[in-house]
């Protein structure tokens, strides 16, 4: 019996260790596997999560379709790794995946010292603070004195408490584990005031028994950028991600969608002409087709975000922040020439 | 003069001591604590039991498929009966569902024969259960082989995953651990040091941060490009955790067996390895039966730490599922689920346990 089960878990060990060449870039060995390989998170609403069909579907789930589609011309060829918080970084780190799209925060220490690139910022989040409607706070600012629910070991908690000293106010902090305890305790009223990011706040207020009863204020208090991260050291592949992510805002610039990207393939914009044809996708060591893929498959920027945490999601997220800069937002691709 | 006594028929007893009204004084009010704890219990059921079973069950929808559904107080069972394919077969590609239900299958047959007393071949079954119904997982779950699809364990996930790792982790920590056992207990230096510095090893260190080390840090130290599959490195981890355990276990049924049995075995010229399999073995094992399955319990348990290095069990995956914004707070319903998935296993383990050691007549009952 023994013989039998080291049997078995040798032929385990011997199916499931991979050797790939350490030198090759990501881009080929992507390309000769058939497959890209994403770092996902384990079930965060709008960014990654498994729909209802059982399909990976989120923000960040469509920055790995859209590298995908670009390099493999297939949207569906990824492999999808769920990842908690602590080990994310090191699953880049040691080649299991290729990217990491897992609503990670780009700050100075982990662009520095973590040996790793991030790509762009898919996403800009900031803590806010969701209060019930009938308190009638209108602004953070009347918040002194208030009982704040939190989830405990995370940056909120500091960026929390900076806040109120810089402003002179005082706070109660109120401690949760988890985030659907905290939700408990909003609803509960063991706190006045719930802060988080605000696409948590907005994933977390679709929880409460009365969703219409609470609202999130408009102050944002910390610069929460997030976007996808790949491996330092592979240029190549950074520019790949990269330019898939640009071209998917690029082509919401240029009212490029899924809907309407056959039909754009013979307009007589230059622009147009270059991101769908032209030699764009050849500096990148991909196909002329790369963005078509990408549009056509994931749809650009504005239909993803609309889709994922939009006014099409049960998140209703308005673009805020994340509009086009030419509609007073951040989302701002270089041009494609 | 005859005199002849006739025994007059006896009373009946009292109406307070016989019927519902007897059994209630003399078990419920016997004594004026015993009535007031009585009333107490009944108020406590009242007020905690009812109102649960009108939330879970009269009060609760059951049809449906999204959350319009779930119009009334009570539960949403429609979020559970609509996610249960992610709850039981993970991200398992839908077109290979039936590879996972001949699993389930296989296994059910498997077992149930292990419930019977006279069952026909009951020794094969179990040793085919333990031997070759593993490899046979094996081919059907990863595929690659005999035209099946291949299927990457990153899609496996839910209850079916939770099978495996505990499956595999009963029919790998068992015989390990008995190595082990055996081997701490040996007369050679070398493998009785080999083996208490493994046990000692793995059983002082929490399963968490095994797992921790399997996932974060391994792949670390591996050379670059290399890398070893998440749900295997998790398995490895569990069997050498869970065999250190069990190799104590074990050792103490050793312990427990009269030194006069380990004497008579010799006498009888038995060697080493004949008198442990035919002597002392058997009779250890009896022993020790509450302790292994106690420990398989665990297991199966601990299996859901894994969804701290990402694997999406069963407990992982309702997590991801009741923050899905199409549905509203169901955060209870599905914890609810998932402990009662556990609940089952967890008992119909423990009360197989209970009738073997019946058969075995192992208790030594006074």
């Amino acid at each position: 019996m023994k013989r039998i089960t080291i049997g078995l878990l040798g032929a385990a060990v011997s199916l499931s260790i991979t050797f790939g060449s350490a030198q090759a870039g990501t881009l080929d060995e992507v390309k000769k596997k058939g497959r890209l390989t994403c770092g996902v998170s384990t079930g965060l609403p709008g960014f990654s999560n498994a729909n209802s069909k059982n399909v990976w579907s989120g923000l960040d789930v469509d920055v790995c379709r859209a590298v995908a589609a670009a390099v493999l011309g297939d949207a569906s060829k990824v492999k999808y790794t769920p990842l908690t918080a602590k080990e994310r970084f090191t699953a880049l780190q040691s080649g299991e995946i290729d990217i990491l799209s897992r609503n990670t925060t780009w700050t100075h220490t982990r662009d520095t010292s973590l040996g790793i690139n991030f790509a762009g910022v898919n996403y800009y989040d900031g803590q806010g603070f969701m209060v019930s409607k009938n308190l009638g706070v209108k602004s953070a600012l009347e918040l002194s004195g208030a009982a704040v629910c939190i989830q405990a070991g995370t940056t909120t908690e500091l960026n929390l408490a900076d806040y109120f000293s810089q402003k002179g106010m005082k706070y109660k902090a109120v401690v949760f584990d988890t985030s659907d305890q905290s939700v408990k305790g909003f609803e509960s009223g063991r706190c006045d005031v719930l802060t988080s990011d605000q696409s948590q706040l907005y994933a977390l207020r679709i929880k409460l028994n009365k969703p219409g009863d609470a609202v999130v204020l408009p102050e944002v208090i910390s610069k929460e950028p997030l976007g996808p991260v790949v491996r330092q050291g592979d240029d190549a592949w950074f520019n790949v991600v990269k330019w898939s992510f640009f071209a998917m805002v690029n082509a919401e610039e240029m009212g490029v969608t899924s809907g309407n990207v056959d039909s754009m393939k013979s307009s007589t914009n230059p622009g147009i002409k270059r991101l769908l044809g032209g030699d764009a996708g050849g500096k990148l060591g991909l196909n002329s087709d790369w963005a078509f893929n990408i549009i056509k498959q994931v749809g650009n920027y504005g239909e993803a975000f609309e889709r994922n945490v939009g006014k099409d999601s049960p998140l209703k997220i308005g673009r805020g922040l994340n509009a086009l800069w030419s509609k007073g937002g951040l989302q701002y691709a270089p041009p494609i020439r | 003069m005859t005199i002849t006594t006739v025994n007059q028929p006896s009373l009946a007893p009292p109406a307070t001591s016989v019927g519902v009204v007897g059994w209630m004084r003399q078990n419920l009010f016997s004594t004026p604590l015993n009535g007031g704890l009585t009333l107490l219990a009944a108020a406590l059921i009242y007020l905690l039991v009812v109102p649960f079973f009108q939330w879970a069950i009269w009060n609760a929808d059951w049809i449906g498929s999204d959350q319009s559904a779930c119009t009334s107080d009570g539960a949403c069972w429609v979020f559970i009966l609509a996610r249960m394919e992610l709850f039981i077969y993970g991200f398992f590609p839908t077109t290979e569902y039936w590879r996972v239900d001949l699993v389930f299958a296989l296994l059910a047959v498997l077992i149930v024969p292990q419930f019977f007393e006279r069952f026909p071949h009951k020794g094969w079954i179990g040793l085919f259960t333990l031997t070759g119904f593993p490899v046979a997982v094996y081919f059907l779950l990863v595929g690659g082989s005999f035209g099946l699809e291949p299927v990457e364990s990153g899609k496996w996930g839910g209850l079916m995953l939770t099978l495996v790792l505990a499956f595999v982790g009963i029919v790998a920590a068992l015989p390990i651990g008995i190595l082990l056992a055996l081997g701490r207990r040996s007369d050679m230096p070398v493998i009785r040091t080999i083996c208490v510095c493994f046990i000692e090893l793995w059983r002082g260190v929490p399963l968490i941060s095994v797992l921790f080390m399997a996932s974060v840090m391994l792949p670390l130290f591996l050379p670059e490009g290399v890398n070893f599959d998440k749900l295997l490195r998790a398995l490895i981890g569990i069997v050498l955790f869970q065999s250190a355990y069990m190799a104590e276990v074990i050792r103490g049924g050793l312990q427990a067996i009269p030194k006069g049995q380990y004497e008579a075995a010799r006498a009888l010229g038995l060697g080493y390895w004949k008198s442990m399999s035919l002597i002392i073995l058997p009779q250890a094992l009896k022993l020790v039966i509450p302790g292994i399955v106690n420990t398989f319990i665990a297991l199966f348990k601990d299996t859901t730490l894994v969804l701290i290095i990402g694997l999406l069990d069963i407990l992982a995956s309702v997590q991801s599922a009741i923050v899905d914004p199409a549905w509203g707070n169901v955060s209870t319903e599905g914890y609810l689920f998932a402990a009662f998935s556990f609940w089952i296993f967890c008992f119909s383990m423990s009360r197989y346990s209970q009738a073997l050691e019946k058969k075995l007549e192992t208790g030594y009952s006074r």
